[in-house]
């Protein structure tokens, strides 16, 4: 490290763009596209209603992606309480929306597109934590009381989305907050007392649930006791999946999804398709891929010379892998049913652009990985 | 720097946990994945497959019920409904005025459609309204593209062309009820039908046929995408009965609004011809679900009509039981065969007088003789010498007092008394005078039509104990072939019951008399043609006790009392009187008196039985004019 080279801070553009992981970017192209397919699929063999526009959010997609991994590091270092503060500030307008009157409204329409705060607040909060982290003075670190503050920037906006109620998305907010906590070196023992807290919580926190929440929860407990009321979403994506078998019933020959009895077969429940089509080995390969993403995000959060960049790299890559895991588990009755997409798949703008953004800022700390930043911004600024 | 230093060490071995902890949790889902598609696949593929196959049944046609010239007395026919698909009919209402002009809608009818339609889905058919008329089927077919989304579907309902005639011996179809269920997937099908009396009834596994089924392939909501495989089911086999519908028709016409049966039966094979019971009941209106207004009417029916009386009804068969007590009384070699008894129109014995039904008396009669008159006084005293057990024997020889097993459901037993039977039922002792009525049929003795036409056919044969049955079966595909074949049974082949010849002769010569003689209580009733003779017993069973008061001031006549008060008329024959053939019993409840109300329509019906008989020839149709001429003038 001593004898790093550093860069200077203005980068040329062709410079960061020789830098981008372009490997990377073509597998995200890879896997959206395989949504493509199984989007084409679930319109029974057409581009309408949702292969088209899904390719044509993809193209936007990547574009800001480029465009956000060409952004200097320290950017984001800087404006991060920025950024925290607008994601909240939408979140609580959403919240007063739906208070005056809006109904359970959880975007805010720009005319092009519907913005989530809650999707902003995915990425503002890792910014957020990251910077907390790479500032805390050496002498704090391991002090718990030096916890509570990121502890609130994470609990916050995991409440107000909590109310929306959403409560996937809150439960991802916290999760990831974990992921850094755990990266940024707090004990592990704290982790055990903030884990039995939750586990004291549970009870209390169930009083706050909806119905609909709480129906969701039992039903996943115990799936077949209501095949036709709530636990048959479920039951039909494992008999949908099971039927699949080992090399599936073959492309656009999933009758359980083409004849309406898989549930949201675009949105969340799409790897059941997927997997009833094209079978374990389909299902096994896809999983692969989305291995592969995280083994990239790992190398570069590794590689990453600054602990903002690391940590950022990291936050991005858990965010990632929790949609994953939680869609997955979800669609095989392993978690209840929580509304999570399957990254980059799953038919929807909101999450396939926050992903994007997300692998931007990830590219971004590639770019940018030799980069030494102090841990006072201000000493380091451009 | 070294802080670092040792902050990236940190971050390194943390993030190795960390890349540990989310392969590990992608081993799982891979797991899950292995679980699910591979170890419960199986599974999964079963419940897939019921999931989007549908198995509908197709109810098979039900078998057809035919005479024994194949006649149908059951048959299936069209019934055409009008279906309407709601999301092919965008506006229900307009829809449903046009139909209103065109076919009988009533407002019931269009609030339950109109309930239905928000209740099912789209494509589920809502039924307007059952069989419509060929007119309104047409009318509609016309109109078909001002109506959206209507439609005429055809379906097969069970039609009964003779309704009123068989009403009680084919039956009827109705729905299947809960109690009938047997888990047999074609009694779910909620327009199939299943015997529930009758002919229907007995039979109902045979007629039933088997279902086929089809297999289509449905969405989630129930919607049919097509259909995968469909195996066309078996109808039912056809029944052949031995009855003769127009002899059947004729007995039926011939009670007209009467309350009573008849039966004709062939004495060598025990082929039941006709087996009518009046007052009918129109079987038709079972099938489509009867109206409750016709259920009441049928229930407070005095009259009955629902009980099937030929084999259901049990009356005390009076004078016609005098034929049982005579080869009784011969048989038992206690009664000569020139026995004689003079009769001065009443008897006693104790302190009790019986009476004769002449008042005035018989005077010196044999047994022929009493038979011919009918004489009460005769009976009383052979009754009283050979006992009533002995009686009890020979009745119960010649068919009564038993179910005689005719293919029928409710056959009835009737009663034929003994002094155990007595003892046992009723916990008393046998009285002597009760064996005295008992000698002419009165008392504890109850037969049905059905076994009085039994003992006279098996006096007529010869003494063979044949038994009634009602069906002739065949397998339908060879039914041309079987239309030929006369099934001869002969009377041989049954169980001689060993009564002396001569002893059937001096009963059937009796027999003779009641219908030849001019002094015979049924000469007026008697059939002119030569060779066709009939020979036979009349009967008149009081219901009621007359009392002594009434017997001084002289016994009311039958018109001047209640219906229900009248005496059953009963009379049975058998013909030729000289070449038997043919066995009747006739029996008109509270008809008056066996003679002048049972034995003319025994005469009628027999003369129909003997025209349509194979051996009659040609002679049938010459006879048909002159019988015309002859009944014009007897009525």
């Amino acid at each position: 490290m001593l004898s790093g080279f550093y860069k200077q801070p203005e980068m040329t553009i062709g410079q960061k763009l020789a830098e981008m992981n372009w490997g990377l970017i073509a597998l995200l192209t890879l896997i959206s596209s395989i949504g493509f397919v199984m989007l084409y699929s679930a319109g029974n063999g057409s581009f309408h209603p949702w292969a088209l526009r899904q390719m044509l959010r993809f193209g936007l997609g990547i574009s800001i992606l480029v465009t956000v991994a060409l952004v200097d590091i320290r950017f984001w270092l800087r404006y991060a309480y920025v950024i925290y503060g607008v994601a909240l500030f939408l979140l609580i307008v959403v919240e007063i929306a739906g208070d005056i009157g809006m109904g359970a409204q959880r975007w805010i329409s720009l005319g092009f597109i519907n913005l989530q705060p809650s999707e902003v607040m995915k990425i503002a909060l890792i910014i957020v934590l990251a910077r907390y982290f790479h500032s805390l003075p050496e002498e704090a670190e391991g002090k718990l009381r030096y916890l509570i503050w990121p502890a609130l920037l994470a609990l916050v906006p995991a409440a107000l989305v909590m109310r929306q109620p959403d409560l996937g998305t809150a439960l991802m907010l916290l999760m990831v907050t974990g992921a850094i906590f755990f990266m940024a070196g707090v004990r592990l023992w704290k982790f055990a007392i903030a884990i039995g807290a939750v586990l004291a919580a549970i009870p209390v926190a169930w009083h706050f649930l909806r119905d609909y929440q709480k129906n969701r929860i039992l039903t996943f407990l115990d799936p077949e006791s209501d095949p036709l009321g709530a636990g048959y979403h479920i039951m039909q994506s494992k008999i949908a999946l099971g039927s699949g078998g080992i090399f599936g019933k073959g492309f656009m020959q999933g009758s359980q999804a083409h004849l309406n009895f898989l549930p949201e077969k675009q949105t969340d429940f799409i790897f059941t398709m997927l997997a009833e089509e094209f079978g374990l080995t389909g299902g096994l390969g896809l999983l692969g891929l989305y291995g592969l993403v995280l083994v990239y995000g790992f190398s570069i959060a590794i590689r990453a010379q600054s602990h903002f960049g690391r940590l950022l790299a990291l936050g991005m890559t858990a965010t990632f892998f929790l949609y994953v895991f939680i869609n997955i588990a979800m669609v095989m009755g392993l978690v209840p049913v929580v509304g999570v997409p399957l990254p980059l798949i799953s038919y929807g703008g909101t999450s396939m652009l926050t992903l994007l953004i997300g692998f931007g800022i990830l590219i971004g700390v590639n770019v940018h990985r030799d980069m030494v930043i102090g841990r006072s911004p201000r000493m380091d600024g451009p | 720097m070294i802080r670092d230093q040792d902050r990236f060490r940190l971050f390194s071995r943390r993030a190795l946990l960390l890349a540990g902890g989310k392969l590990a949790l992608f081993s799982t889902l891979a797991g899950r994945m292995y679980y699910l598609q591979v170890i419960e696949s199986e599974r999964y593929r079963t419940l897939a497959e019921d999931n989007r196959i549908n198995l509908r049944l197709l109810a098979p046609p039900r078998g057809r019920i035919l005479d024994r010239n194949s006649v149908e007395i059951a048959a299936n026919q069209r019934n055409y409904r009008l279906i309407i698909v709601t999301e092919r009919a965008p506006n229900i209402e307009t829809t449903l005025d046009r139909l209103s002009q065109l076919i009988d809608l009533g407002e019931n009818d269009r609030r339950r459609v109109l309930r239905e339609v928000r209740r099912q889905r789209g494509f589920v058919p809502v039924t307007v309204r059952e069989n419509l008329e060929w007119e309104e089927v047409a009318r509609v077919e016309i109109n078909t593209p001002d109506l959206p989304g209507v439609h005429i579907e055809v379906g097969q309902t069970r039609f009964y062309p003779y309704d009123h005639a068989a009403a009680h011996l084919i039956g009827y179809v109705g729905a299947v009820s809960a109690k009938e269920q047997t888990g047999d997937p074609l009694l779910d099908l909620p327009s199939f039908r299943i015997g529930k009396n009758g002919v229907e009834k007995i039979h109902d596994l045979r007629l039933r046929g088997r279902a086929g089924r089809s297999e289509v392939e449905v969405n989630a909501l129930g919607r049919v995408i097509r259909e995968l495989s469909r195996r066309e089911g078996q109808p039912g086999d056809e029944v052949r009965l031995s009855i003769d519908m127009d002899i059947q028709a004729i007995a039926h016409k011939r009670l007209g609004e009467e309350s009573g049966a008849v039966v004709v039966m062939d004495i060598h094979t025990g082929e039941v011809l006709a087996l009518a019971s009046t007052p009918g009941f129109d079987p038709n209106a079972f099938n489509k679900g009867i109206s409750r207004d016709y259920w009441q009417e049928l229930m407070r029916n005095e009259r009955a009509p629902l009980t099937n009386k030929a084999i259901a009804g049990q009356y005390a068969p009076g004078s016609t039981f005098k034929l049982a007590v005579s080869l009784a009384a011969l048989e038992s070699g206690l009664v000569s065969p020139d026995h004689t008894t003079f009769c001065i129109g009443h008897m006693q014995l104790g302190n009790v007088r019986f009476h004769c039904w002449k008042k005035g008396g018989h005077g010196r009669l044999n047994m022929e003789g009493a038979i011919q008159h009918s004489c009460d006084i005769f009976f009383y005293d052979v009754a009283r010498r050979i006992g009533v057990d002995r009686i009890a024997e020979m009745s119960k020889r010649l068919g009564l007092g038993q179910v005689l097993g005719l293919d029928l459901p409710g056959e009835k037993a009737g009663v034929v008394p003994t002094r155990d039977w007595k003892r046992a039922v009723l916990n008393q002792p046998w009285h002597p005078g009760e064996t005295l009525v008992a000698g002419i049929g009165q008392g504890f003795v109850l037969s049905t039509p059905l076994q009085l036409a039994t003992m006279t056919a098996r006096i007529a044969n010869g003494g063979y104990a044949i038994t009634p049955r009602l069906t002739r079966v065949e397998p339908p595909e060879d039914q041309a072939v079987i239309a030929e074949v006369e099934d001869a049974t002969p009377a041989n082949a049954f169980a001689d019951l060993k009564i002396a010849p001569e002893h059937l002769d001096i009963v059937r010569r009796g027999m003779f008399a009641v219908s030849n003689d001019p002094r015979g209580t049924a000469f007026r009733a008697r059939i002119r043609e030569k060779g066709w003779e009939i020979a036979g017993k009349t009967g008149t069973s009081q219901v009621r006790r007359i009392t002594l008061a009434e017997r001084e001031t002289g016994v009311r006549k039958n018109e001047d009392l209640p219906w229900k008060e009248r005496d059953h008329a009963l009379f049975v024959a058998y013909a030729p009187a000289h070449a038997p053939k043919y066995a009747i019993a006739v029996i008109v409840e509270h008809g008056g008196g066996g003679s002048a109300v049972a034995a003319p329509i025994a005469r009628d019906v027999m003369l129909e039985t003997l025209r349509r008989d194979p051996a009659s020839g040609g002679r049938g149709l010459i006879r048909e004019a002159r019988a015309d001429a002859n009944g014009s003038r007897r009525d």
